[in-house]
């Protein structure tokens, strides 16, 4: 076993498999590289504190958490259903839900606009009813990150409750306890460091959000403005800002590797 | 009468049709093979399957009743349960996982934890209810499962395979533990296993199923003296011969002839308990009057004797000391006389 190991490791690359994986590693790790390089350390800090920056960068942390709230209230009961409930056309329903997942997010920002605009099927009733617009609102840059995000957020719930032993279920209804308390008190307890990496992975990606946002909430520094429209933009006009902004994100990025790596990079490395 | 049962249930290509009736403080074992029906059985019975006809009724209360659409959910039966694998929660501490089931019924939490400590002390885990799950050993964790299941006072008591899981000397506490809370329950009782040792010493009656159907029942005395089918019969160590019985033998379905003691008439089983099978080379003289050629077949270490499968037209099973067997220099295939008294034949009507 442990020379199997050995020969493994070892040297043993072939040539065409060697030179290719050395490519796309140079391809991943360089543009990283490279934004630290043309970093401007020293201005890093005026960069920083330049009126917009902050206030970007607070509305995508706002947003970003706001949509990832929002996707656990709703996707980890649509997870429990889709894992589940034996209601008719799951696998359809399963397949709909995670269509923003492959959909170009712009397609996304289109699509909500349709519904949630002013002229929209939703967004005409609600503005005649309540005299609520939705597009180019913060509510819409919520919206956008939820619709894009939450999807990351069910795919990995549902792979955990699949994974969880479905008999402790039917030891607490032997116990008395009905569905819901079972869920509350057996099912969410047990798939709970799932629910805690679909919410890492959710906010990740709202954050990071671009073109939904965009498409659909606009730029509007204060109130629609993330940070990624805000690094778009600030490439126009000032590389330098860009690159700072983008420092921040990336950042955010090995945080939150960090943060999963006992799950994905401990895994991968045992 | 406590339990009273019609079940009837398709799964896939067995089609299950079970009648049981357990009293007050008596325990019921159903005992059979994989697949014969027992879990879809006791999965009836705690409501986690609904059965497509029949009626499942409990202390006069009827918790399944398909002709009267009545199904009662099993959270709303006051039953216990106890799995193959205890099956504690893993988030909760022991105490908290015994406790479990009164929290759920609206017992407030001091007093729910007290219980759960008394119990944990009747199972002699005194002292474990602060840990989790993962640090007992597997007896530790079904005697653990047995008190969650007993604390809330149920009506029925319903046992799946719990000592399977368990290795023999564990087995051997667990069932002493088990047995003593058996006899101290005043409800009813229903154990499924495919183990006849658990049913002997758990049981006060047993049936015995196989492709969804009983195939006998009894006191476990009445079953392992007198069994009905092969698999019965196989369990509890017995060599079952079906034949006809004329004056003092049976000639058997399978072609040989089989001495017995008293006369015997129509349609019987011959049963031959292995220990009282001899083997030899040759013909021994001064003859039994039961004495069969016959070739073994295969041979397996079984305690301090060895079992020797026969065949022929008398097939039997013999043990053998392990002396003996060396000294007879036996391999499979070779050709035996095997000898059995006439009195030590059973038989019984079929």
């Amino acid at each position: 076993m442990s020379r199997r190991d050995g020969e493994r490791t070892g040297a043993g690359v072939p040539l065409p498999l060697m030179v290719p994986a050395a490519l796309a590693v140079a391809f991943l790790v360089l543009p990283l590289a490279g934004l630290l390089v043309r970093a401007p350390w020293s201005g890093l800090g005026a960069q920083l504190t330049a009126p917009g920056v902050g206030s970007a960068l607070r509305l995508s942390l706002v947003s970003a958490t706001a949509a990832t709230a929002v996707s656990l209230v709703l996707g980890v009961p649509l997870a429990w259903v889709l894992a589940r409930s034996r209601i008719r056309g799951r696998a359809v329903l399963r397949a709909l839900v995670t269509v923003p997942l492959v959909l170009p997010p712009v397609v996304g920002g289109v699509a909500l606009f349709l519904v949630l605009g002013r002229q929209g099927v939703v967004g005409s009733w609600l503005d005649e009813t309540f005299g609520v617009t939705i597009p180019f609102t913060t509510t819409a840059v919520v919206i956008a990150q939820t619709f894009v995000a939450m999807p990351f957020l069910v795919v990995s719930v549902e792979g955990a409750l699949r994974a969880a032993d479905a008999r402790f279920e039917d030891v607490a209804a032997t116990l008395g306890a009905d569905r819901w308390t079972t869920f509350r008190r057996v099912t969410l307890p047990m798939v709970a460091p799932g629910v805690a990496a679909g919410a890492v992975l959710c906010w990740a990606r709202a954050l990071g959000e671009f073109g939904a946002t965009i498409t659909f909430a606009g730029n509007f520094p204060g109130t629609t403005q993330t940070m990624p429209v805000a690094v778009y933009l600030a490439l126009q006009r000032e590389p330098e800002a860009a690159v700072a902004l983008s420092l921040v994100l990336l950042a955010v990025s090995l945080a939150t590797l960090l943060l999963l790596r006992d799950r994905w990079l401990g895994r991968a490395a045992a | 009468m406590s339990l009273a049962a019609q079940v009837r249930v398709q799964r896939g290509m067995l089609h299950v049709e079970l009648d049981v009736e357990v009293a007050d403080g008596e325990v019921l074992a159903v005992l059979g093979p994989n697949g014969a029906g027992k879990s879809t059985l006791i999965r009836v019975l705690a409501g986690l399957l609904a059965p497509d006809a029949g009626r499942v009724e409990v202390d006069g209360v009827p918790w399944d009743d398909v002709a009267r659409s009545v199904h009662l959910a099993p959270h709303r039966r006051p039953l216990g349960m106890v799995f193959q694998d205890a099956l504690l929660f893993p988030h909760l501490s022991v105490a908290d996982n015994v406790a479990f089931g009164l929290r759920t019924r609206g017992t407030a939490r001091a007093a729910a934890r007290a219980a759960a400590e008394r119990w944990l002390a009747r199972v002699e885990l005194d002292g474990l209810g602060g840990r989790r799950p993962a640090e007992l050993s597997g007896g530790q964790a079904q005697r653990a499962a047995l008190a969650r299941a007993l604390v809330g006072d149920p009506a029925l008591l319903l046992l799946d395979e719990p000592l399977s899981a368990l290795d023999a000397r564990t087995r051997l506490t667990v069932r002493a533990v088990l047995r003593r809370h058996l006899a101290a329950f005043a409800g009813s009782t229903v154990l499924v296993t495919h183990d006849p040792v658990d049913a002997m010493a758990l049981a006060d009656r047993v049936v015995v199923v196989e492709e969804g159907r009983v195939v006998q029942a009894g006191t476990p005395v009445e079953v392992s003296r007198r069994p009905r089918t092969d698999y019965v019969a196989r369990l509890v160590g017995l060599s079952l011969l079906p034949g006809t019985g004329k004056g003092r033998s049976v000639r058997l379905d399978g072609g040989g002839e089989v001495a017995v003691a008293d006369e015997v008439a129509g349609p019987v089983f011959a049963a031959v308990r292995p220990e009282t099978v001899a083997l030899y080379l040759a013909r021994p003289e001064g003859s039994p009057r039961n004495v069969w050629p016959l070739r073994l077949a295969g041979a397996v270490p079984h305690g301090t004797t060895v079992r020797c499968e026969l065949e022929g037209a008398v097939p039997l099973v013999a043990d053998v000391t392990a002396t003996a067997f060396a000294e007879l220099g036996l391999a499979p295939g070779a050709e035996v006389w095997a000898a059995v008294k006439a009195s030590e034949v059973a038989v019984y009507a079929r």
